[in-house]
């Protein structure tokens, strides 16, 4: 099922939660609702799963208005970042609540509903834990059952809040690839939130990125790391070096380097910024032939993994580069802590500066 | 409050008694002192309601139990108990529904009003029933009028008994909900139960413990309240006589061994009281202990 919020907007008290955001998510999509916390994304998903409801806008599922249509008649599934399993129940109980509670005409028989809530737990690898109780469990394991139970009722779109925010990161990433597979095996509209950029980058089909109640840019996961829409995406999503300079005519001139700025060809002059990741940062031990390079010198360097990350600081300004380099190319260079390198950025992208 | 604070000491009292072992002839000195005290002031008055009621052998006492006044006094508090434990307990699971789970414009006030019964005088909450009620009160005259007959009558003594009582229940179940936060219910909404559904299979449970530990605190005070229901009782024997107003009747009176029966009726109150108190408080200890027992085990 589809889902479409348009021109939602939210305030609680004096705080605008969502201001006027419009979404459209594709039937059987995974989508990461992704920002800093604040950013409105977890509103945001409490209003489509119908557990708040916006002061303004509409919310849409598969072209039919639910905006006023309580939780509990919107066939959603939700699982909460603490999981929310009832703890008086054991995992069997909390799996086939959703079942048991339905109306005595549309409600499975006692076999069904335990057929079903087994297959379920065997889906997430739990059906040996049934009788035990949610304190028995560990954080990864609610968090399974608590899908498990959402899945019960066969929703229509799965939402997730947070899902594996309080796990540890082991378990994180074993969970989350397992989610990514669980969605292909069963395909239903899925949306989650997150404050991790890596798990969307890693999980979702499309990530949304969301900033002070506003969404900032819509993309793969591939476009928003690689495009970023706005100066906070770029700095959200991975680290990244600015580099402050003037644009004319679609050249871009930072200190005596000079670079082409193909997006803004036609932009007056006027003072602008340059981002470019940590990876796209070229280093070289002597001046390249067009001299097009910025002067700095190398104050630490840091082995991680198979990465070598560097700081360097600027000679022509007081800005500080960070560059990261394989292992392999570090070991051609060499460069020590304090001694002199040329800089030159790749895939550099300009915005203008806000006046 | 006093019995969450009560239950956080109990918590930290095994790793305390490790950090802070004293010498023994300090903790003889504090357990003696403790003792001392507990037996002066609260097992021999106990001792003695006891042997004043059965001072004159065990027939005298159970005879006190057939004078019809005395019946009637006793008739009269289960009365009392039986309107105000209900009424309170609707009354105390719904205010503290409303204050732990919603937020509404008012309701530090409400909390505060929750309290009031425990913050003012009980003589005062039955004069102010008075004042409402009585003859030259507000409604006095219109209620004389419909020949509805409140203070001096068993329609008074429930209703101060229902006054005095109130807070128990919510007292006790407010930080209780609200620890416990919202999440299970919306998690039972978005499941699609309703809110009768909700309420029985996912927070009642969540709070039966509770919800049963203030009853009993309150069915305690419910047939033991003196002062409120003194104001408005107007003393008729046989008519708006409770157990504790009687009591005294009877004690003034120079009828020791009818009068420390009845007391010691009240004191067998208070003690399984109490040791139902212990029961729930041992129970809820236990489900803890071994809840976290069991999550450390699953946590490594």
């Amino acid at each position: 099922m589809s889902i479409e919020v348009r021109e939602i907007t939210k305030i609680f008290g004096d705080f605008t939660a969502l201001k006027r955001v419009s979404l459209e998510v594709p039937t059987g999509d995974l989508v990461a609702l992704l920002g800093p916390s604040g950013s409105g994304k977890t509103t945001l998903l409490r209003i489509i799963s119908g557990l708040e409801f916006p002061d303004n806008g509409t919310v849409v599922f598969q072209g039919e208005d639910t905006t006023n249509r309580s939780a509990r008649d919107r066939q959603v599934g939700f699982v909460f970042q603490h999981y929310a399993l009832f703890r008086h129940m054991t995992i069997f109980e909390n799996v086939a609540f959703g079942l048991r509670v339905r109306p005595r005409n549309v409600r499975p028989s006692k076999s069904e509903i335990r057929d079903k809530v087994m297959e379920l737990l065997k889906l997430v690898h739990l059906d040996w834990l049934a009788d035990r109780y949610p304190v028995q469990l560990s954080g990864g394991q609610r968090q399974r059952v608590a899908l498990a139970r959402a899945l019960a009722v066969e929703p229509k779109v799965l939402l997730l809040d947070e899902p594996f925010g309080s796990l540890d990161a082991q378990v994180r990433k074993e969970l989350r690839r397992w989610l990514r597979r669980l969605h292909d095996e069963l395909r239903i509209t899925s949306v989650f939130v997150t404050h991790d950029q890596e798990e969307a980058l890693e999980v979702a089909d499309r990530v949304v990125v969301m900033n002070e109640g506003r969404i900032e840019q819509v993309g793969t996961p591939e476009e928003v790391y690689d495009m970023p829409a706005s100066p906070f995406v770029y700095h959200f999503l991975g680290s990244v070096n600015l580099f402050h300079g003037r644009v004319h005519a679609g050249r871009v001139q930072i200190g005596e380097l000079e670079l082409d700025a193909p997006d803004h060809v036609g932009t007056q002059e006027g003072p602008a910024v340059a981002y470019v990741r940590p990876h796209d940062v070229e280093l070289a031990r002597v001046k390249t032939d067009n001299g097009a390079s910025i002067e700095a010198i190398v104050r630490d360097v840091h082995p991680v993994g198979a990465l070598v990350r560097l700081e360097l600081d600027r000679l022509d300004s007081d800005g500080v580069i960070e560059a990261e380099l394989t292992r392999e190319r570090y070991n051609q260079l060499k460069l020590l802590e304090g001694e002199r390198a040329f800089v030159k950025p790749r895939n550099l992208r300009v915005f203008l500066k806000d006046l | 409050m006093f019995d969450v604070l009560a239950f956080e000491a109990r918590a930290g009292q095994a790793s305390l008694a490790r950090a802070t072992t004293e010498p023994a002839i300090v903790r003889i000195v504090l357990i003696g002192t403790t003792l001392t005290f507990l037996g002066l002031f609260l097992f021999v008055p106990l001792i003695a309601v006891f042997a004043h009621a059965l001072a004159k052998g065990i027939g005298a006492y159970w005879e006190s139990f057939r004078e019809p006044d005395a019946l009637a006094a006793i008739r009269l508090t289960f009365l009392a108990a039986a309107v105000a434990v209900p009424l309170n307990l609707i009354f105390g699971v719904a205010a503290a529904w409303a204050v732990a789970k919603f937020d509404f414009f008012g309701k530090s006030v409400l909390i505060t009003l929750i309290d009031l019964p425990f913050a003012v005088s009980p003589v005062v909450s039955g004069l102010i029933y008075v004042l409402v009620f009585g003859l030259q009160g507000w409604l006095g005259s219109w209620l004389a009028a419909h020949d509805v007959k409140i203070i001096f009558a068993v329609p008074g003594i429930v209703l101060a008994t229902i006054f005095v009582t109130f807070p128990f229940v919510a007292r006790e179940l407010i930080p209780l909900m609200q620890t416990q936060g919202t999440e299970e219910e919306e998690a039972a909404c978005v499941l699609g139960a309703n809110g009768w559904q909700t309420f029985f299979q996912v927070t009642l449970p969540n709070i039966k413990w509770g919800l049963l530990y203030g009853v009993i605190l309150l069915n305690a005070r419910a047939m033991g309240e003196f002062g409120a229901v003194s104001v408005v009782s107007g003393h008729v024997r046989g008519l708006t006589n409770t157990i504790p107003l009687h009591v005294e009747i009877l004690y003034n009176e120079y009828r020791s061994v009818t009068a420390f029966a009845l007391a010691s009726l009240l004191a067998l109150l208070g003690l399984i009281t109490l040791a139902a108190k212990s029961f729930i408080e041992w129970k809820t200890e236990r489900q803890l202990a071994a809840s976290e027992s069991v999550s450390e085990k699953g946590a490594t």
